[in-house]
């Protein structure tokens, strides 16, 4: 605890400062592009904190964490079309039904292990796209427009760019401080543990299951909470928020940032999502100079782009 | 006579043709260090593992103060009192000493560990548990190292301190000499032998000059079966413990 001012934190600090400031800056330039970009990224850096939970803390490669973003995706563009527009009603759906999936899924792929477990998580996102793409009432595989934003009353109107940023922003920075008061907990140093060596953690007296159960049905909640705000910000949802590449970029923002670590998902979604714009921006084969840079982060940066700059502290 | 801490009866493990656990019984009484000894593949960390619930016996049963274990899982058999320390030391490196420590503290202070929200690294209890457990290893100095840059024989006194902090009545010790220097050894031998004031033991070992020292008696572990149990001067003498297994090891049983 005695370095708390490395490298790392300064970034990390930055990068929250920059997301506050950020419709100021929008404000004063004009530019409102940048704020529907970086309100999106915002939503995702909260799927990515959440899929970290797991990941990173609970050691459990989930392959199957967009599910959670469709499912409360979803919630918001049916309840949306039967009339029901109330947000507390849309959100409340988004996270309940996100941790019924989880329970489910998880008591399920948790019985498995290694790459079973990673299989079989993205078997039953798969299965969720399916099921959406089913649905032909809301749209099918074309997905469902949502005409009407989450209504809170008088409290925030979402239709407003700033207060929708703020609110996805609060959003995150909650969950970022509710991940890492769990991470201290006794939950999350049990949870630290099973991702160390899960035989001890039993035979020092652990049910180890339930404790991951809890953490996996967390994690979806939480992601949940985020797909409802995707929603809100395209005014729209398709099956192709749950497809498994979703999932997979997912994963690579909290690779990329760091798994294991607070801010690293953060960190990793801003600079996924950017460079992402960035290089789209110069060619339509943008994903060939994507590739090799993750790649070279995972051959050699350990630890993401956290790690890294944790080694440039230590020098 | 009455009913000892463990009772081992007729437990049978086979892998494919292999029967690894072949109708072992065993008893082991309050305050007793039983050690179990035979040459490299005769099934002691298999027969380990079914006691603590690691891995299912086919047949056979386990009980732990008569009552039946045999089927009861990992944490369940923590809970009633049995610890175990890992022949390859299995600690969680990510944490520091004090860490490993507590955790174990933590699953047997009676409260769950659904709690979200509070620093359990603050919560005074176990810490003061943890800091008890290794300073009764001698460890307790080290309490804020990081396990990764403790040294080997470090590592094997804090396995032997987590065990410790589960407050158990039986501790299984899987090879707590294993990889250590004659002076680590010697303090081993000497904290086990405090310790058996406080808890029985069942000891595998190959140091059979540990094994020697300290057991009150031994089970000697050849193919999956026992062939011969007593105390060590029985064992010593026994010729077919002598054939099957000490017969390379003259030397050291010699002085031991």
């Amino acid at each position: 605890m005695k370095s708390q001012l490395n490298v790392s934190s300064v970034v990390a600090a930055l990068v929250v400062a920059g997301l506050v400031l950020l419709p100021v800056y929008s404000n004063l330039s004009g530019n409102i592009f940048i704020l529907t970009l970086f309100t999106r990224i915002v939503i995702l850096a909260l799927s990515a904190v959440s899929l970290n939970l797991i990941m990173g803390y609970g050691g459990m490669m989930s392959f199957g964490h967009a599910a959670y973003l469709g499912i409360g995706g979803y919630a918001v563009g049916i309840l949306a079309q039967e009339g029901i527009g109330s947000g507390w009603a849309q959100f409340a759906v988004a996270i309940a039904v996100s941790a019924l999936y989880a329970l489910v899924i998880g008591a399920l792929s948790l019985r498995t292990r290694g790459v079973y477990f990673i299989m079989i998580t993205l078997a039953f996102a798969q299965m969720a796209y399916y099921v959406a793409s089913g649905l032909s009432r809301y749209g099918g595989d074309d997905g469902l427009t949502v005409y009407k934003r989450s209504d809170f009353g008088g409290l925030i109107n979402l239709g407003n760019r700033v207060q929708f940023y703020y609110l996805c922003l609060f959003c995150l920075l909650a969950v970022v401080v509710l991940v890492w008061r769990i991470v201290n907990s006794r939950f999350g140093l049990v949870l630290q543990g099973l991702r160390s060596n899960e035989q001890r953690m039993q035979a020092i007296g652990f049910p180890s299951k339930r404790y991951k159960l809890a953490c996996f049905v967390i994690a979806g909640m939480l992601c949940g909470l985020s797909g409802a705000l995707l929603a809100n910000n395209t005014d729209f949802v398709s099956p192709a928020v749950m497809y498994w590449t979703r999932s997979g970029d997912l994963m690579v923002m909290v690779i990329l940032g760091g798994m294991g670590t607070l801010l690293g998902p953060v960190v990793g979604a801003v600079a996924f999502l950017v460079l992402e714009e960035v290089l789209s921006q110069i060619t339509e084969y943008w994903a060939i100079i994507m590739g090799p840079l993750l790649l070279l982060v995972v051959l050699f940066g350990r630890g993401g782009i956290m790690g890294m700059l944790g080694r440039l502290n230590r020098g | 006579m009455a009913e000892p801490l463990l009772r081992v009866d007729n437990l049978v493990r086979r892998f494919g043709g292999i029967v690894a656990t072949d109708h072992v019984c065993l008893d082991v009484s309050k305050g007793e260090i039983h050690a179990i000894i035979g040459p490299n593949g005769a099934g002691k960390t298999t027969l380990i593992s079914q006691l603590t619930g690691h891995l299912a016996p086919h047949a056979g049963r386990i009980f732990l103060g008569g009552r039946d274990i045999s089927h009861f899982p990992a944490y369940k058999r923590s809970a009633l009192g049995l610890a175990r320390s890992f022949q390859i030391t299995s600690l969680l490196t990510d944490f520091t000493a004090a860490d490993n420590v507590a955790l174990a503290a933590q699953a047997h202070d009676g409260k769950h560990s659904f709690r979200f929200f509070a620093n359990a690294r603050k919560e005074k209890s176990l810490r003061d548990a943890a800091q008890a457990a290794l300073a009764r290893v001698g460890l307790g100095h080290r309490a804020d190292v990081p396990v990764a840059k403790l040294s080997h024989g470090e590592q094997r006194e804090l396995e032997l301190a987590v065990a410790l902090a589960t407050k158990p009545q039986l501790l299984l010790l899987d090879e707590p000499m294993a990889g250590l220097g004659v002076t680590e050894s010697q303090r081993m031998v000497k904290l086990l032998a405090e310790l058996r004031q406080e808890v029985s033991i069942v000891l595998v070992e190959h140091d059979m000059e540990a094994v020697f020292a300290l057991a009150d008696r031994i089970s000697v572990l050849v193919y999956g079966r026992i062939i011969a149990s007593g105390k060590p001067d029985e064992i010593r003498q026994n010729e077919e413990v002598k054939r099957a297994y000490l017969g390379d090891q003259h030397v050291v049983v010699g002085h031991g």
